[in-house]
């Protein structure tokens, strides 16, 4: 058991699971010698050597489609896409063919790869080194979408994200690489994909969250605790898709009240998926209409704006008391 | 039937002026008139000098992350001095050079860097693309432009900038294909400084040279030495006449090195030994340029000392500018601006609702 933050924890998962199973490759830029620009995959090329662990030339295009044939072939590849914002480039490889090849094949192929993609802001970055653009992945057919939110859920998402049989998404937090410390145990442990967990336990209020939101909301649920007596429940999905909506409808038939936590855009969000779902199965449970606290519809400002745009504890505790009120 | 050999043009050209001592090969030296000559140098030691104070003012969290173009002044400058201020530009995201040079003032360079949209703001007149940063995404809009320049019959030709990783991306090859098939005024402008951040330019690619990728497509390239300015004015010079006849496109690869990091997030300790930048420290342009000036008595020593001082000053004065502009910038409801032309009733919603929080909470 040690103390580990999120890139370390990550590191972990790759480093155990390619020392267990030979067919698990890393590819990526910068991901050998650099170790990544995040430090993630340090140590893999030492231990593993440069045809395991793949510094590939710059085309995001090429590293996803090459994930794919080498799925396909038997190995399990995991490749990284540096920032979110570059992972349009390989956009046509993942929608297009990582999602489709079974379905295509009618079960000939499978894809079992998994694309770590580093998203979301918070960490003063350039241009298109901050956005939540995970709707697009969630919204295509074929493609499993995962978001850890701290160190041990994040390494036990990796390894079962890993051993899939179809392509996963995963998505990393980056302002949660370092924010945080945890025990993570040093024997294999994983979670599966598709389960959300209760973070926090309540009977007033629903809080549903993911990825880096999960700490903001945590907060905000003590806040609300201490200052208005206010117990919530805290929803963390650790899977955007497939959407696990049974913990959190017997979290809402219990509370009647909800509040939808994301840093993506609100139009067309993951929360409008979660709230459909709220709908479909809990209308008459609710006491009051579903609040949503979530970036706005508007391209991420650069960094000293960013505060602004990404929901702090103050907005999402005032989306909470808005939803205890209605 | 038997095999045939299918003939194809292989060789490409290489071509330095100034040796490392800045002594110029007197055939090729491309004559450049002296007023131009002395902008060159001051843009190219004011492009120093603003590197290292942002240096400095990033590790004191004045501004954010940036990439310093240290080491390649001449590959931009000797490139975009060659061609016309209504010519249009496109870089990618190292520029700093190219961007003083078209008199984007500092103020904005550093708006942006702090972190603040309006730093991305076109100066008025200036045909430029703001910064781009997804590697080679801004290729394809460069022939975009350039074809209707062609179309609309203006005597425009497009300079695009972007580096060795690049040549990797699909984005880069779509380009290429384009523009020649198209036969637009383009002049790729391939600053290949030797490391994608941690991969060094073998990697990238097994091809001999970059410039031979322009083969592949029935483009001309050259490359160049993309330290020596006069080499890379000459090798644009050529390629700007050749766009403006209506004979399409060309890639230079300019051979330069980034003297420095990749931005300041990146540490090069982690991946290149300091003998290679000892080594290239060596060809550093600006020195090289001096001697060349120099010795034509264009700029005496006592020149240069002048000139660094009116330099730092201008920086400083930048900074003490764009921090008192800051100041007037704290207002996130900007965020809502410049999506579309009219905003759209969603959107003012969203933004009526942001003053609202910020107003009940202080904000």
């Amino acid at each position: 058991m040690a103390e580990l933050n999120m890139a370390e924890a990550i590191n972990l998962a790759l480093k155990q699971e390619m020392e267990k199973d030979d067919n698990v490759y890393v590819l990526g830029e910068d991901v050998g010698v650099d170790g990544g620009v995040f430090r993630v995959t340090d140590g893999l090329l030492k231990q593993f050597g440069e045809d395991r662990v793949m510094d590939t030339p710059l085309a995001e295009a090429a590293i996803v489609g090459m994930s794919v044939g080498m799925a396909m072939a038997g190995l399990r590849p995991v490749c990284e896409l540096q920032f979110s914002g570059f992972s349009y480039f390989a956009f046509h490889q993942l929608e297009g063919q990582a999602a489709r090849m079974r379905w295509r094949s009618r079960g000939s192929y499978h894809v079992p790869m998994v694309c770590r993609i580093p998203y979301g802001g918070g960490v003063r970055a350039l241009e298109h080194h901050s956005e939540s653009r995970e709707a697009y992945y969630a919204h295509t057919p074929g493609l499993k979408v995962v978001i850890p939110s701290g160190p041990r859920n994040a390494r036990a998402l990796l390894l079962s994200a890993i051993r899939d049989p179809d392509p996963v998404i995963f998505l990393e937090p980056k302002a949660m690489y370092r924010a945080f410390r945890e025990e993570v145990p040093d024997e294999e442990e994983t979670l599966p994909i598709g389960e959300s967990q209760v973070a926090r336990k309540g009977d007033d209020l629903t809080m549903i969250t993911y990825g880096a939101m999960t700490q903001h909301t945590l907060e905000a649920a003590d806040k609300l605790s201490d200052e208005d007596g206010i117990e919530a429940e805290v929803i963390d999905l650790l899977s955007v898709s497939p959407l696990d909506d049974r913990k959190f409808t017997e979290s809402v038939r219990k509370t009647g009240r909800v509040v939808v936590v994301h840093e993506a855009h609100r139009s067309f969000g993951p929360g409008a998926e979660i709230i459909s779902r709220i709908n479909e199965k809990s209308f008459y449970y609710l006491e009051a209409p579903v609040q949503r606290v979530t970036g706005y519809d508007v391209i991420i400002p650069y960094f000293a704006r960013e505060k602004a745009y990404i929901p702090d504890v103050d907005r999402i505790v005032a989306g909470a008391r808005q939803a205890m009120n209605d | 039937m038997p095999r045939k050999k299918v003939r194809l043009e292989h060789a490409v050209e290489y071509l330095s002026i100034l040796d490392k001592q800045g002594k110029p090969d007197k055939d090729l030296d491309p004559k450049i008139d002296k007023d131009t000559l002395l902008r060159m140098h001051r843009t190219m030691l004011l492009s120093r000098r603003f590197d290292e104070y942002q240096l400095r003012w990033q590790k004191q969290g004045r501004i954010g992350t940036f990439a310093p173009a240290k080491g390649q002044e001449a590959s931009q400058i000797g490139s975009i001095a060659a061609v016309e201020d209504d010519d249009w530009m496109v870089p990618s995201f190292r520029e700093t050079s190219v961007a003083l040079w078209r008199g984007t003032p500092m103020t904005g360079l550093l708006l942006y860097n702090a972190g603040y949209n309006e730093g991305g703001q076109i100066p008025e007149g200036q045909r430029d693309l703001p910064i781009s940063i997804p590697v080679a995404s801004q290729m394809n809009e460069a022939v975009g432009i350039a074809y209707a320049m062609k179309m609309q019959k203006k005597d425009r030709l497009v300079m695009s900038y972007f580096g060795d990783g690049a040549t990797s991306e699909g984005d880069f090859h779509e380009a290429l294909n384009f523009a020649q098939a198209f036969k637009t005024p383009n002049v790729f402008i391939c600053q290949n400084n030797q490391w994608a951040i941690s991969v060094p330019r073998d990697q990238q690619t097994p091809s001999k040279t970059l410039v031979q990728k322009a083969l592949a497509y029935g483009m001309p390239g050259i490359q160049v030495d993309g330290n020596d300015p006069l080499a890379v004015y000459a090798a644009t010079r050529e390629a700007a006449e050749r766009a403006r006849k209506g004979d399409g496109p060309t890639l230079i690869e300019c051979i330069t090195y980034r003297l420095s990091v990749h931005t300041t997030a990146d540490d090069p300790g982690k991946y290149r030994d300091e003998e290679e930048e000892e080594r290239w420290q060596e060809w550093d342009p600006i020195p090289r340029f001096q001697h060349y000036l120099n010795n034509h008595k264009v700029l005496r020593k006592k020149d240069i000392e002048t000139l660094e001082k009116e330099i730092d000053e201008e920086v400083k004065s930048a900074w003490d500018d764009a921090e008192e502009q800051m100041k007037s910038l704290d207002d996130p409801l900007v965020m809502f601006d410049h999506l579309f032309e009219e905003r759209p009733a969603y959107l003012e919603e969203q933004r009526q609702a942001m003053k609202q929080y910020r107003e009940d909470h202080n904000g």
